[in-house]
């Protein structure tokens, strides 16, 4: 090869990389940093799809927000779904995986059943749960009832729907989260167990806060971090369940911001509640690094 | 774990197995039968929709639940679904929006990533920057803008619109760039050397090399647009650009109220996912742990 060849070669292929990811930038800008933009300046405006024309109307959108009670209502009901539905999505599936994990016989087997949901699409699952869930006729109702119990007005009920739609939540995630959690649990050295066996933790209990828990630090974190982002994403089951019924107590966030911009076309007002939810994610995301460099320092 | 000692009579094979199912200890076996216990709870709605969708309407909703209905009507009502309603339809859609979003996002990511992993190019740091900046961008978020978009170029309600938000996948960039990046310099030089062209090193070496990675995501995107509700509960107005998830928000109105042929289009519906994850568990598992660990 000849030295002049190389710079040449070089220059090539540094025409040949802007080829190869010119489509993607493309795609880029155009799904995400225009869109984002555009959500960014349309906050600032009045615009609605049903009205020709705009006005700037600075703050008015994010002011907006502190005096709509639907806003209100859910912001508090998102906030109260997370809090029923992360213990279950985060402690089910570590006890499971923890469980699971030792088997050898029924390991993959529990894993399929218990995997299943996730792989199922949730709009043709979550009709099953509404008829499951149904006040009056549902299968769960008539099982408590065998029991002696009182029937529950699972989904017409303001104070209970929320639990029933983190119930069908936690239905679904549960294999996911469970999945990850065992792989996390498969790198653990089996070695430290013993280690610890020698210092004298034989308990189970001991195990697992001794070795178990601090080693799965990192998975702990991604899958909280996940399942919390995954409780202000709930979207699906409520447009399927709920309608955000019944008396709006099950409307969640982005129900809300779906509604104002693709019922009432208020766009501009649904852009600006976007953008909150954006600033929320991001967050979230810096949050994650932030506790995950702490880890990888201290260690 | 303790080593067992103790002598043994010689045992056929097959007492052996059988004795494999022998719980440990009495703790072990309850925790086994509690295990079971969960998984039947989570598989349940599998079972019941199953069940109702082989069952006339007017049993569905019977007080006592048989698995095997009294009266078998399940051929009449997958019959109407696949026939006489347009379930057909649906699923092609479904069909073909999933398949045109991974042709794209592999077309797309393959060589972007290629280059952000091993070719140095000005603008590279910032392309990689907005790719992991991007990974926390819902389409929730950027919604109204990409819809406002579609309705000025008048192409809502076709297949570009189901596909076009997800022609990119930051994520695929992200996961191919991580996976590429371990593919070792010199075995790419030595192919340089041989008078392998860029292309040929993406098609004959990284490309066969990254298998694993592409078929998870394959997996993992597919899942994702078969099960999609939000963005086709958007761009859709037509029953013929119906997706097989978004059809079953008809039946909030009154669409059907057969009960067991609307059980039946769940079954229909739900149907190809579970298939797929049943035949290639591994790979599932293996797109959902990627994620995960190698973020």
């Amino acid at each position: 090869m000849s030295p002049t060849a190389l710079p040449r070669q070089e220059g090539g292929r540094r025409r040949l990389a802007y080829l190869l990811s010119a489509p993607a930038s493309v795609l880029i800008l155009l799904i995400y940093v225009l869109p984002i933009v555009a959500v960014f300046v349309i906050s600032f405006t009045d615009y609605s799809l049903v009205y020709d024309g705009f006005d700037f109307v600075g703050l008015d959108n994010y002011k907006q927000m502190f005096t709509d009670e639907h806003f209100a209502e859910a912001l508090k009901n998102t906030l109260i779904y997370a809090a029923i539905f992360i213990p279950g999505a985060f402690f089910l599936p570590l006890v499971l995986a923890i469980a699971i994990q030792r088997r050898r016989r029924f390991r993959s087997i529990l894993e399929v059943l218990y995997f299943m949901p996730v792989t199922s699409t949730l709009t043709a699952m979550t009709l099953v749960w509404r008829a499951l869930l149904d006040g009056n006729q549902g299968a769960i109702n008539n099982m408590l009832v065998g029991l002696g119990l009182d029937k529950v007005n699972w989904l017409g009920d303001g104070d209970i729907v929320l639990i029933s739609i983190a119930m069908v939540s936690i239905w679904g995630i549960i294999g996911f989260n469970m999945v990850l959690f065992l792989a996390g649990l498969t790198v653990i050295p089996q070695n430290l167990y013993e280690a610890a066996s020698i210092d004298g933790a034989d308990h189970p209990l001991d195990r697992f806060f001794q070795v178990t828990w601090p080693l799965l630090a990192p998975t702990s974190l991604f899958v909280s971090v996940n399942t919390l982002v995954t409780a202000f994403k709930l979207f699906d089951t409520v447009a399927v369940l709920t309608h955000g019924g019944p008396d709006r107590a099950s409307e969640v966030y982005l129900y809300l911001a779906y509604l104002e911009g693709f019922e009432n076309f208020n766009m501009a007002y649904a852009c600006a509640l976007s953008l909150v939810f954006l600033v929320v994610l991001f967050l979230v995301a810096w949050l994650q690094t932030r506790l995950g460099d702490r880890r990888r320092t201290q260690a | 774990m303790t080593v067992t000692t103790s002598i043994q009579k010689p045992q056929s094979s097959w007492l052996r197995f059988l004795a494999s199912f022998k719980p440990k200890s009495l703790g072990d076996g309850v925790g086994t039968g509690f295990l079971f216990l969960g998984a039947w709870l989570i598989i349940f709605p599998f079972v019941w929709m199953l069940s109702a969708s082989l069952k006339p309407a007017d049993e569905v909703y019977d007080s006592s639940f048989h698995f095997w209905p009294q009266t078998f009507v399940g051929d009449v009502n997958y019959y109407g679904v696949l026939f006489d309603q347009p379930y057909l339809t649906f699923l092609a859609n479904s069909f073909i929006v999933c398949a045109g979003i991974l042709v794209v996002q592999l077309v797309t990511a393959v060589p972007a990533a290629y280059a952000l992993a091993k070719l140095k190019f000005r603008g590279s740091t910032i392309l990689f920057g907005f790719v992991v900046a991007s990974l926390t961008i819902p389409i929730n978020v950027t919604s109204i803008p990409i819809y406002l978009g579609l309705v000025k170029v008048g192409l809502l309600d076709t297949y570009f619109s189901l596909m076009f938000p997800f022609f990119v996948s930051v994520f695929a960039i992200f996961l191919f760039r991580q996976f590429f990046k371990d593919y070792p310099d010199s075995i790419i030089d030595a192919a340089r050397v041989d008078g392998f062209s860029e292309i040929e090193i993406i098609l004959r070496l990284i490309l066969p090399a990254a298998i694993p990675a592409v078929a998870a995501f394959s997996v993992f995107s597919v899942v994702a647009h078969w099960n999609d509700l939000y963005w086709p509960l958007i761009v859709v107005q037509s029953q013929e650009k119906m997706t097989a998830a978004l059809s079953m928000l008809q039946y909030q109105s009154e669409f059907d109220n057969d009960y067991g042929r609307t059980f039946a289009s769940a079954t229909v519906v739900t149907l190809p996912m579970v298939v797929i994850f049943l035949f290639a568990r591994r790979l599932f598992i293996r797109s959902i742990t990627m994620s995960g660990i190698k973020g």
